[in-house]
């Protein structure tokens, strides 16, 4: 099973080796790991996707909590989170294909950042499944290159209690 | 240095110290006024601090002598260690020391120098990034980037190595930070937003422990390094007498209970003795407190105490359910929830249980074989002579191996904080420096080593530590010419092939002691054993006694690893 483990710790130099290497290192199963700014500037929000059964997941809760720059960590199910990310996409292309591809770009509603004559980079902001769905589109084409964030998440209103 | 450099330093503004003079004021402020370590490069600014200070340093001979003497010196006092040592290689020798205080939750500063901040990152000379490096094996660790944030990153890291459960802390100060002028102030209280040093136990998980006791038949106490450091050995056997709750201790609780009391089960698990291991397998209730249900311990978590209850006491939340699955879970301080179920449990007697503990102790001693017509000393022998000799008082250090598990089976520990030994990280080389610490920490109190012929040999530099301050250890060499345990290993599980395991050659002994100026002397006649171990034991200042003992002799009883709890090894 998939877990979405949401960590807020003290923005502090080398806090992200401190989470990174303890998932490393205990062996866990991380699928991605995004982190950025809060409302607060002294406090990060580190996202976590961890796949695995639920003692380890339970565990890597516990030992995620234990680090010393973390303030509080949130293991969210999948249906009370509100969850994104963002991914952009490179498709190289011949030019007799490019009305063929613009036409996908079209239909995913994908948003065109870059383009030249035989390839474009597209950016898609939405659910990992979204993205999933724009990444198949444009399989049959040649994806040259591709960045994802990593899932971001944060509990839906009603069961929100501020750190 | 260019020579528009030289010349004195331009005098301080008032009120402003060095980084240096501040580290030095504030150890001596908050009486860690005894320090190990080894000077270098990048900390000459913090060892011309410390010259004529109030703060007395130890100067070991190697960096890793001066990490397991401030282990030891921790241990023994309950105070935390601090540890100095400069940049690249010098903090690198700390890596194993801060590991093993890592596993063994031992309370500890290590304060290391580092080059300058804008040098960082360009490969100095003795540049290591011992931040990165220490990351996995301490309980948390900083790098000084802001003069003014010195104080308070050493209040913080002394609050953390000490609370909670205790660990070691790095503090990696650039020199540049050392040199550069602080107002020295007292550090603001730490308030680490999500640190609960001492969570408050649920009154409704201590009131369920409680009930489990009520209705147990055959309880088990299983005490750990916890117990150990939070001092709570007298809570603990009151309740035990109160409830006739046997108690088996881990190697790192070895004293918290006193050995010899009836419901004193000792060491459990894979050398632990057959009658802790049956009367675990027995329970129907075993209690953790303050443990880690180590895999020594544990084996085969499937088949560890099939008839109990599991329930688990640990300041940690993240020991519980680790390894085991816990039926009654209890996070909080130690000492608080002892306090409580003190408070819940009606007193009874289980004459059944006591008189079945009795019963399998009787049927299953831990034996010392006699010496027979080899006519060699019996390495257990020797462990129960220094046992005899200090009547369990003594602070007893050992390093590890074989040596190690008779001596956690075989000396009759008495009080706490009084058997010293690498436990989780099981550390050759540990013993001579941890015992020095551990000497110097309380003066008055005995301290005797016994270490292998081969851990010795790990930080044998440290006997000139030992003769320059005159550190009264009592050395014991179980000298069998070879690795016993993983020859005793490749004897039982690879066909008796002793890969690398006996020593070609090994040096004298009592002579090294004695080019030490250190009084040795070297026995092989079992009939000399008792009276050279005494002699030892009383003596006055450092003395080593290398005792030559049967090579043959194996730690029994053995489970092998990962088996269940009742596998005795050569049973079938």
């Amino acid at each position: 099973m998939k877990k979405i483990i949401s960590v807020l710790v003290r923005n502090r130099p080398g806090v992200l080796s401190h989470v990174a290497g303890l998932v490393t290192r205990r062996g866990y199963n991380v699928e991605s790991i995004a982190a950025g700014p809060t409302e607060n500037h002294e406090i990060t929000r580190i996202t976590l996707v961890v796949k695995g059964e639920e003692p380890v997941l339970d565990q890597v809760t516990k030992q995620i909590r234990k680090l010393i720059d973390v303030i509080k960590v949130e293991p969210i199910p999948h249906e009370a989170a509100m969850t994104g990310e963002l991914a952009l996409i490179t498709v190289s292309f011949t030019p007799e294909k490019k009305s063929e591809i613009m036409n996908i770009i079209g239909l995913l509603g994908l948003a065109i950042k870059h383009i030249e004559r035989d390839s474009a980079t597209v950016m898609i902001a939405g659910s990992a499944q979204s993205i999933d769905t724009a990444i198949n589109g444009l399989s049959p084409f040649h994806i040259k290159a591709m960045a994802r964030t990593g899932l971001v998440a944060l509990p839906l209103l009603e069961n929100w209690s501020p750190a | 240095m260019s020579a528009t450099k030289q010349g004195s330093p331009p005098p301080a503004p008032k009120g402003e110290v060095s980084g240096a003079e501040a580290i030095i004021r504030f150890l001596g402020d908050h009486g860690a006024d005894l320090v190990f370590g080894y000077p270098g490069g990048a900390v000459i600014p913090l060892y011309d601090a410390m010259f004529g200070s109030n703060v007395r340093h130890v100067l070991c001979r190697h960096e890793q002598g001066a990490a397991h003497a401030a282990d030891g010196f921790a241990r023994a006092s309950g105070r935390t260690g601090v540890v100095f040592a400069t940049s690249g290689p010098g903090a690198t020798n700390l890596v194993t020391g801060l590991a093993n205080a890592h596993m063994d939750s031992v309370p500890l500063v290590a304060i290391t120098g580092q080059v300058s901040t804008t040098s960082i990152g360009t490969d100095s000379f003795q540049e290591a990034d011992i931040y990165g490096i220490t990351i996995p094996i301490t309980k948390y660790n900083y790098l000084v980037k802001e003069p003014g944030d010195l104080l308070d990153v050493l209040a913080e890291a002394f609050h953390l190595a000490s609370s909670g459960r205790p660990g070691p802390v790095l503090v990696d100060v650039p020199k540049d930070i050392q040199v550069a002028q602080i107002r020295y102030h007292k550090p603001s209280p730490p308030a680490i937003p999500g640190y609960v040093p001492r969570p408050q136990p649920s009154a409704d998980e201590v009131a369920a422990l409680a009930e489990a006791v009520h209705r147990s038949m055959r309880p088990v106490f299983y005490v750990g390094g916890g117990a150990a450091s939070t001092g709570v050995h007298r809570e603990i056997l009151k309740l035990a007498e109160g409830s006739d709750v046997a108690v088996a201790t881990s190697l790192l609780a070895k004293g918290v209970f006193p050995d010899a009391h009836e419901l004193s089960l000792g060491l459990p698990g894979m050398h632990g003795a057959k009658y802790a291991n049956l009367a675990i397998n027995e329970s129907d209730l075993i209690i953790g407190l303050g443990v880690r249900f180590d895999d020594r311990v544990v084996g085969d978590v499937r088949r560890f105490a099939p008839l109990a209850r599991i329930g688990h006491v640990d300041v940690d939340p993240a020991e519980i359910g680790k390894r085991l699955s816990v039926d009654l879970p209890v996070t909080g301080d130690l000492k608080l929830v002892l306090d409580m179920l003190a408070k819940k449990l009606k007193p009874s007697g289980r004459p059944e249980w006591r008189a079945r503990i009795a019963e399998l102790k009787a049927a299953y001693p831990l034996a010392v074989p006699e010496s027979g017509p080899s006519g060699k000393i019996k390495p257990q022998a020797l462990v129960k002579a220094v046992s005899d000799a200090t009547g369990g008082e003594a602070v007893t250090v050992t390093d590890v191996g074989q040596h190690q598990m008779w001596a956690a089976q075989l000396i009759r520990s008495v009080k706490p904080r009084r058997f010293l030994s690498s436990g989780g990280l099981g550390t050759m080389g540990y013993g001579l420096p941890a015992a020095m610490g551990a000497a110097l920490s309380e003066p008055g109190v005995p301290t005797v080593l016994i270490a292998g012929d081969g851990g010795i040999q790990m930080n044998i530099q440290e006997l000139a530590t030992v003769r320059e301050n005159d550190v009264p250890v009592k050395i014991i060499v179980s000298n069998n010419g070879c690795l016993g345990m993983v020859r005793q290993w490749q004897q039982f599980f690879f066909g008796r092939r002793y890969s690398s395991t006996v020593f070609g050659y090994n040096p004298d002994f009592a002579r090294i002691a004695q080019a030490y100026d250190i009084p040795a002397r070297r026995i092989e006649d079992p009939s000399g054993l008792a009276e050279a171990v005494s002699d030892l034991v009383r003596s006055d200042g450092p003395g080593l006694l290398d005792v030559a003992v049967d090579p043959e002799e194996n730690v029994l009883p053995m489970i092998p690893a990962g088996k269940g709890q009742t596998d005795f090894f050569g049973e079938g």
